[in-house]
C-alpha cells in the first residue's frame, strides 16, 4: 500500500478522472464508425451492401424499390460503405442512439433508369 | 467422508466471463480441480458454412471480445498465404501497430482485474484509467474502441496520417508514464508480493507437457513468442521476448507487466519505420487448400486452421485460442492451495471463455 499513496493523495486533489456524462458527452472522433445512413438520391437498389454485409442486416427489394436496413442487427463494420459503388451509403461518427422500440429502417428509393442500376449489378 | 466438492462459478465476483471449476476441498485446501465449459458457446466456426469467407473477417473478429484485432490478422494471413497474395509493407507496419495496442489494453485489463480479485480495488482503477487512453487511440485511427475491424485480405482498410502517429506517440508517452507510476505498486508492494509469490507454481516441465501458451509459458522460463515467427512486419523489429523462471503468479504478472513496455516500443519502432505506399493490394478469386497460420495474442498463441475448396464459403475452419491451452494448467496448479487463493491463481491464466468457446 505504501507506493499506492502518493498516487491516492494526488488523485484526491486533482480533478475527477469521469465526465458527469449526460451533461458533458464525450467529443467524438472524426473516424469513428457510428449510425449508417443512406442518401436515397444517390442509391442504386443494386444490392452491394446487402451481399457483402456479414451481419446480413440489409435488404434490398428493386421490385418494390426498397432499401431495408436493421440497426438492431448491424455491427457497425463499415464493409457496406465501402462497397457500396455510389457513394450513397455513408457513417456518421456519432453512435446508434438508445431508442423504447426497435425499428427497422425502411427507405424508399426511385431509380431514374434501369441503365445505371444493372451497369453495377454484376 | 474425505473432501467437500466446492462449486465455483459458473457466477462469481472475481469472473468476468462464466467458468465453473469443481472443487474438491478439505480443510481449505484444493484437493482436485475440474474445469467445466459450454455456457457461452455460439458454434462461431460453423458460420463458414453460411458467411463467405470475406464476411467471416468480420466474424472471427467477434470470437473475442480483448484481441479481436489479432484473430482477424490471423484468419487474414492464413487466407492471403493460401491465395497468395501479399501484403503491401505499410499495411504490415499498420498491422504491427493496431496488433500491439491490443496488446496494451489487453495486458492493462488484466492487470487491471488481478489488483481487482487480489482486492487492491484502487490499483485496478489507476489501470483502467490508463487503458482508456489506449482505447482512445483505437476509436480514433480504427474506427471502433475493441471490434477495430481493420483487417481485409490483402492489407488494411485504414490508414495512418502524419498527425495521428504524432498523437499516438505523445499518447503513448502519457501511457508510459502511468504505468511507470504503476509498476513500484505492481511489482514490489507488500500486499501484491504477499498474495502472488509461490502460488500457483507450474514448473517448466508441467508448462511444456501441459501445452500452455503466451505468458504463462514464459513465466516459467520457455522462450516462445510467436511473434518470432516475423509474421506482419516483426521479422523487421527488433525485440526479444520476455522470461521469467519462478512460474508463479508473480512472474506471471511480471511477464505481462513487462510486455506493456515492449508493446510501447514495438509501437515507436513501427511508427519511425513506417514506410509509405499502398495500404492494401487488390486481391481477386477464391481460397483453395488447407492451411494454419499462428499469431501471437496476447495471452498466447492463437491457431487456425482453414480449409477451402475454391468456393465462395470455407470448408472447415477450426480455432484453438490461448486459453483452451492455457485451462489444463488449472488442473495442476490449483491442487495444494487454499480456497481464498483460487481466484488469484485462476486469474493468473488471463481466462478469456468466449475465446475458448468459440
Amino acid at each position: 500500500m505504501v507506493f499506492m499513496i502518493p498516487v491516492v493523495l494526488k488523485n484526491l486533489f486533482s480533478r475527477c478522472a469521469t465526465r458527469p456524462y449526460p451533461q458533458s458527452p464525450r467529443k467524438l472522433f472524426a473516424g469513428s464508425r457510428g449510425q449508417l445512413v443512406n442518401d436515397a438520391g444517390k442509391c442504386i437498389l443494386c444490392g452491394t451492401c446487402a451481399r457483402t454485409c456479414p451481419s446480413q442486416c440489409l435488404t434490398v427489394s428493386r421490385k418494390e424499390g426498397l432499401w431495408q436496413y436493421e440497426p438492431f442487427a448491424c455491427v457497425f463494420c463499415g464493409v457496406c460503405v465501402e462497397a457500396c459503388p455510389t457513394g450513397s451509403l455513408s457513417q456518421l461518427s456519432q453512435w446508434r442512439p438508445a431508442v423504447r422500440e426497435r425499428e427497422s429502417v425502411v427507405l424508399k428509393v426511385e431509380v431514374k433508369s434501369g441503365e445505371e442500376g444493372k451497369r453495377h449489378r454484376a | 467422508m474425505a473432501g467437500t466438492v466446492i462449486p465455483f462459478g459458473p457466477q462469481h465476483p472475481v469472473l468476468p466471463e462464466p467458468l465453473h471449476l469443481n472443487l474438491k476441498i478439505e480443510d481449505e485446501i484444493v484437493i482436485s480441480a475440474t474445469p467445466a465449459f459450454g455456457y457461452v458457446h455460439r458454434g462461431l466456426e460453423k458460420l463458414a458454412d453460411i458467411r463467405d469467407f470475406r464476411q467471416m473477417i468480420q466474424v472471427v473478429e467477434r470470437v473475442c471480445g480483448i484481441c479481436s484485432m489479432i484473430h482477424a490478422l490471423t484468419y487474414c494471413q492464413g487466407l492471403e498465404s493460401l491465395m497468395g497474395v501479399e501484403p503491401p509493407p505499410r499495411a504490415r507496419f499498420l498491422r504491427v501497430i493496431w496488433s500491439e495496442l491490443h496488446r496494451l489494453h489487453s495486458h492493462l485489463l488484466w492487470l487491471g482485474l488481478f489488483a481487482d480479485a487480489m482486492g487492491f480495488e484502487s490499483l485496478f482503477m489507476q489501470l483502467w484509467k490508463v487503458r482508456e487512453r489506449i482505447m482512445d487511440m483505437n476509436e480514433a485511427t480504427a474506427g471502433n474502441r475493441v471490434i477495430l475491424s481493420v483487417n481485409v485480405i490483402g492489407g488494411v482498410r485504414r490508414d495512418l496520417d502524419p498527425g495521428q502517429t504524432g498523437w499516438i506517440l505523445s499518447e503513448l508517452a502519457e501511457v508510459e508514464k502511468g504505468i511507470k507510476a504503476m509498476g513500484r505498486t505492481i511489482l514490489h508492494d507488500y500486499t501484491v508480493q504477499k498474495r502472488t509469490r509461490g502460488k500457483g507454481v507450474l514448473s517448466r516441465e508441467q508448462a511444456l507437457e501441459l501445452g500452455c501458451v503466451g505468458p504463462m509459458l514464459r513465466s516459467c522460463g520457455v522462450a516462445q513468442d510467436m511473434r518470432l515467427l516475423g509474421y506482419a512486419a516483426y521479422g523487421e523489429l527488433d525485440f526479444a521476448p520476455v522470461v521469467e523462471r519462478d512460474g508463479d503468479c508473480y512472474a506471471r504478472c511480471r511477464v505481462r507487466f513487462a510486455e506493456l513496455g515492449q508493446s510501447i516500443d514495438l509501437i515507436r519502432q513501427s511508427i519511425g519505420k513506417l514506410p509509405a505506399g499502398d495500404i492494401s493490394v487488390p486481391v481477386k478469386g477464391r481460397p483453395e487448400g488447407e492451411i494454419v497460420a499462428r499469431a501471437e495474442q496476447p495471452r498466447g498463441e492463437c491457431l487456425y486452421y482453414i480449409k477451402a475448396n475454391g468456393g465462395k464459403f470455407l470448408d472447415r475452419l477450426r480455432i484453438r485460442t490461448p486459453t483452451f491451452a492455457n485451462i489444463p494448467a488449472l488442473t495442476v496448479m490449483l491442487p495444494g492451495i487454499e480456497l481464498a487463493d483460487v481466484p488469484v491463481v485462476l486469474l493468473s491464466i488471463d481466462p478469456c471463455v468466449s475465446c475458448t468457446e468459440r
